[in-house]
């Protein structure tokens, strides 16, 4: 392999219904950067069937390039002809980096990908650079290698990975970290397109159906504000006083293993080391002492408001915000100044 | 019908992590378990084999005391297992590791392979879907249900906001998400059986199908730079005020923080 | 005596430990303040079999050793005591003595049935005028035809009413022994539904309220000649042996609810602060919990070998007896301190010791009171 030939910045531009999904935009920030380091363009890869109408949206949020793969196989995703497209695409064009969002897409198209290219790939990664590899200087350092910065067992650790004998260096990367650029309007990019060939074989599974989720159940690793109750909530009757903050702020009730353990709260509402790992902007802690199998699952939302009569709890120890005092007499005065707060500001 | 499903033997976070001077991680210092969505796999071949009989063989690459987790997967009721454990293998990314998990499957007969979505260490959820690739044959990532028609599975595979139902041929791959069921416990004469029953250990050199730049630390693609654990963030402000007080200071923390 | 657990009995434990924290844990407050019967519970550990795990695979159990079944009751009860002697009473008091005595019919018409846990079983020789004292017994039966004809009744019966199998000590005529008239006892098996057969008032308890304790009573209930387990005039011997392992699993729960109350108090105390510190950073409760965990400790050797000696030896009535007096009495001991440290908290029923401390009480009574173990220890030793 030689990995001079190899150039340019990547992306995967995911669609799906023929609509962009976010991430493609939130890659594209990111390859703006990386490409600006390394002096190069960026190229986004947008596969489906009768999407080139994308490509503009494309060039506005900073790709410099569009190869489009459109043909009637790629309609609905599936992993082989998707898989076929993106691998033809990487040996045609021989991208230095090539990035796919960690979604459930990506997930799956990323490793299937990589493993036809033959090179490594770094899941689920938050922070991206160009750097030097090894970190220390010596006779086998290379320059201008993509360093992936990814957490690992659960948040308790952070590695930060290289790859350096192989090309390209791709990526999967967690949605809602990147930041997309402000779009130039009416920027357009150089549209290629290329198409493969495909031929369906064995490894082309058949879709029987689309099912789209009617969420009547909310996934709390989904909600951007939680509000979680713990055994100081007292009873499963007042959890209404969680309710009503959680609505009048626009999140989502949660609670501690005690609360599913007395059988208050359902177990797919639970926080914690046996029950679900969140990371909301905002995560209310109301009655929870904060045993560290219940941080261990909260403790990477960004910011955490704890209210709990204990002035000891362990809880206190990773909020922001500590409230000391009654829930009972705090949550509904809370639940009226932010209804008064969001009265305010549409009247504005 | 003949399942195989991949298994791996995980650091049990509660634990604590800890990691070698290279930067690999120190599994033989850590509490292990069956990795969870790993369990899910083993659990609906197990399904699988109850509804439509089937005959179960779990396989794992790792240290010798994986042993442990192959013994708990037959007092589940898998029927056999293989271990494939040798030092060269060590320090494996997931390049490596599905190479050579695949260079293992080559040398059985299987009409579906299960792995589990991802494991709680790495969380990458890439070894499944490259083991489809090196054995080309068809995967389904993220299943949510399996069910057997003929020759074919019939899944749902999940995404965000939707899931598709998707039928394959097999022989084909299922990565499975914990959701997918509740997984039994072993009974206690399973547990006794199981230590009567042989784990089959394979080394490197059973695995002829398989070239050793793909294997260990240096057949990895990728390379830690560096790793390291994470800081805990420290302890905010916490106040003891009246009521009124307390949530005026919250609301004005909130407006500050531009949070609502 | 080897004491190093192999892999297998590791694994089992763990077994046990996952089911007793999932499954378990998450109901024994609601069970005792309830007062009802974990029949959910029970139904789970059916399908997972630890309700025939001493029982041969032949006839449907588990085919593992006592050393398993008493890790089992010991995990269970760490959790819940109410639990752990439902499996208790059910193991050593109906299943044991129906393999150690029964027929091959009897056999294999109950054991697979009791083993799956498709039956429950239990077992009645106290009665209001007697405990562990056989001239005591009123309870009679009288061969009629091939009918034994059963009258009288039974008190403080585990899993009375629940049960489906019920071993039973009755009188069935006298003979003479050194010169002494005394009566002659034997053991039937009683199957719930039986005309005649019926349940008295459900018993309202200190601890294990979640356990279910009635009087049995019997009027004029015929069962068939074949139900007697035995031979006749055993029946003392045969309620005395199984009663020596019935003590192993007791010890077992009396363990368990050492433990549980032990680990709750270690965690609680590096929570708990007082004057500034945590109370663990006090050496009265660093001093306190060293001679719990001795204790436990100690008591967990004496039941682990009592348990081997079931499975190696002829007789281990000695062995069972001190292991249930010393257990027991760490039970009472470890719990009174467990709520000690806990404070005011410890005696609300929020908190797992509150309860634990109760549970552990009946340890030292029920299947021989601590006395009746010194008698049998004393016994040994002065014969």
């Amino acid at each position: 392999m030689n990995l001079e030939e190899y150039k340019g910045v990547f992306i995967y531009a995911q669609q799906v219904d023929n609509e962009l999904s976010g991430i493609s935009f939130e890659l594209l920030g990111k390859a703006k950067d990386l490409a600006a380091d390394l002096n190069t363009n960026v190229t986004a890869v947008l596969i489906g069937s009768d999407v080139k109408n994308l490509c503009d949206a494309l060039a506005e949020y900073g790709a410099d390039r569009v190869i489009v793969v459109d043909d009637p196989e790629l309609k609905v995703y599936r992993t082989e002809p998707y898989t076929h497209a993106l691998a033809s695409v990487i040996n045609e064009f021989k991208p230095e980096i090539m990035l796919v969002g960690a979604t459930a897409i990506g997930r799956d198209l990323g490793p299937r990908v990589s493993a036809r290219v033959a090179t490594g790939l770094t899941a689920d990664c938050t922070k991206l650079e160009i750097g030097d590899f090894p970190l220390n200087p010596g006779p086998n350092q290379k320059h201008n290698q993509l360093l992936m910065t990814r957490p690992a067992f659960g948040g308790n650790t952070i590695a930060t990975i290289a790859c350096p004998d192989n090309r390209p260096q791709m990526a999967t990367v967690r949605p809602g970290v990147m930041q997309r650029i402000t779009p130039v309007k009416g920027a357009k990019a150089e549209i290629v397109e290329f198409n493969p060939g495909f031929t369906p074989n064995k490894n082309y599974v058949e879709i029987l159906d689309v099912v789209k989720s009617v969420t009547d159940t909310v996934d709390i690793m989904d909600a951007k504000i939680l509000v979680s109750g713990g055994r100081g909530v007292g009873s499963p009757e007042n959890f209404k006083i969680l309710e009503d903050l959680a609505k009048a702020i626009g999140g989502e009730v949660s609670c501690s293993r005690a609360v599913v353990d007395n059988g208050w709260m359902p177990k797919d509402l639970q926080v914690g080391q046996t029950g679900k790992t969140v990371r909301p902007q905002i995560y209310f802690a109301i009655g929870i002492s904060g045993a560290i199998q219940h941080v261990a699952g909260m403790e990477e939302s960004d910011v955490i408001i704890a209210i709990n009569k204990d002035e000891t709890a362990p809880i206190f120890e990773v909020a922001d915000y500590g409230l000391v005092g009654d829930l009972n007499k705090i949550v509904p005065k809370l639940t009226e100044a932010i209804k008064e707060y969001k009265a305010n500001k549409n009247a504005q | 019908m003949k399942i195989i499903v991949c298994l791996k033997q995980v650091p049990d976070t509660k634990g604590g992590v800890q990691f070698n001077p290279d930067g690999t991680l120190n599994r033989a210092a850590m509490l292990t378990i069956m990795n969870p969505d790993d369990k899910a796999g083993l659990e609906a071949a197990l399904r699988i084999k109850e509804q439509y009989g089937a005959d179960v063989t779990v396989l794992t690459m790792g240290l010798p005391k994986a042993d442990e987790m192959l013994r708990e997967a037959l007092a589940m009721g898998a029927d056999h297992a293989i271990l494939v454990t040798d030092r060269l293998l060590a320090g494996a990314d997931t390049w490596a590791t599905s190479s050579t998990v695949a260079a293992a499957i080559k040398k059985l007969d299987y009409d579906l392979i299960i792995t589990g979505r991802q494991a709680i260490d790495g969380d990458t959820a890439q070894v499944g879907p490259q083991i489809s690739e090196h054995l080309d044959i068809p995967v389904i990532s993220y299943a949510q249900d399996i069910k057997i028609e003929g020759d074919s599975v019939i899944v749902q595979r999940q995404y965000e906001d939707r899931y598709h139902v998707v039928k394959a041929k097999m022989p084909c791959l299922i990565t499975a998400l914990s959701e997918l069921n509740e997984p039994r416990y072993m009974t206690p004469g399973g547990i006794f059986d199981a230590f009567e029953k042989e784990v089959t250990v394979w080394t490197r050199a059973d695995l002829t199908d398989l070239d050793d730049a793909n294997i260990g630390l240096k057949g990895s693609p990728t390379k830690i730079a560096k790793a390291s654990d994470k800081v805990r963030k420290g302890a905010g402000e916490t106040v003891n005020l009246d009521p009124d007080e307390a949530v005026a200071y919250l609301m004005g923390k909130l407006d500050e923080k531009h949070l609502i | 005596m080897d004491f190093a657990l192999d892999k297998k009995h590791e694994m089992a434990r763990n077994l046990f430990k996952d089911f007793a924290e999932n499954e378990v844990k998450p109901l024994a407050q609601e069970v005792d303040e309830t007062e009802t019967f974990p029949r959910e519970t029970v139904d789970k550990m059916a399908k997972y079999g630890f309700l025939g795990i001493p029982v041969p695979k032949e006839y449907g159990g588990q085919g593992c050793d006592p050393l398993t079944y008493v890790m089992c009751v010991e995990e269970l009860s760490k959790v819940c005591g109410t639990t752990g002697v439902i499996v208790s009473a059910h193991t050593s008091l109906c299943i044991d003595p129906i393999l150690t005595y029964g027929t091959e019919e009897q056999k294999q018409k109950y054991l697979p049935k009791l083993a799956s846990g498709e039956w429950l079983g239990a077992f009645g020789l106290t009665e209001p005028g007697a405990g562990t004292d056989a001239q005591g017994q009123q309870t009679k039966a009288v061969l009629d035809g091939d009918e034994w004809v059963l009258n009288g009744s039974k008190c403080f019966i585990t899993n009375g009413k629940e049960a489906n199998v019920y071993i039973i000590i009755a009188v069935t005529g006298t003979v003479e022994k050194r010169g002494r008239k005394q009566k002659e006892i034997s053991s039937f098996i009683v199957e719930k539904g039986t005309p005649g057969f019926t349940f008295g008032t459900k018993e309202k308890k200190m601890g294990i309220r979640g356990s279910s304790t009635y009087e049995l009573i019997f009027q004029d209930c015929r069962i068939p000649k074949d139900n007697l387990l035995g031979p006749k005039g055993k029946g003392f011997n045969i309620a005395m042996h199984t009663l020596d392992g019935g003590r192993i699993g007791i010890a077992a729960q009396a363990l368990g609810l050492a433990e549980g109350a032990l680990e709750a108090t270690v965690s609680y105390v590096k929570e708990r602060k007082q004057f500034g510190r945590t109370i663990a950073q006090f050496q009265n409760t660093q001093f306190q919990l060293a001679d719990m965990a001795t204790k436990v400790e100690a008591a967990k050797n004496l039941v682990y070998r009592a348990a081997m000696a079931k499975a190696t030896q002829k007789s281990y009535s000695v062995e069972a007896a001190m292991a249930k007096l010393y257990a027991a009495e760490v039970a009472m001991e470890v719990t009174t301190k467990a709520v000690q440290l806990h404070g005011g908290y410890g005696y609300i029923r929020e908190y797992d010791v509150e309860r634990m401390m109760r549970d552990a009480k009946i340890t030292e009574i029920y299947e021989g009171t601590s006395e009746v173990q010194r008698m049998v220890i004393s016994g040994s030793l002065l014969k």
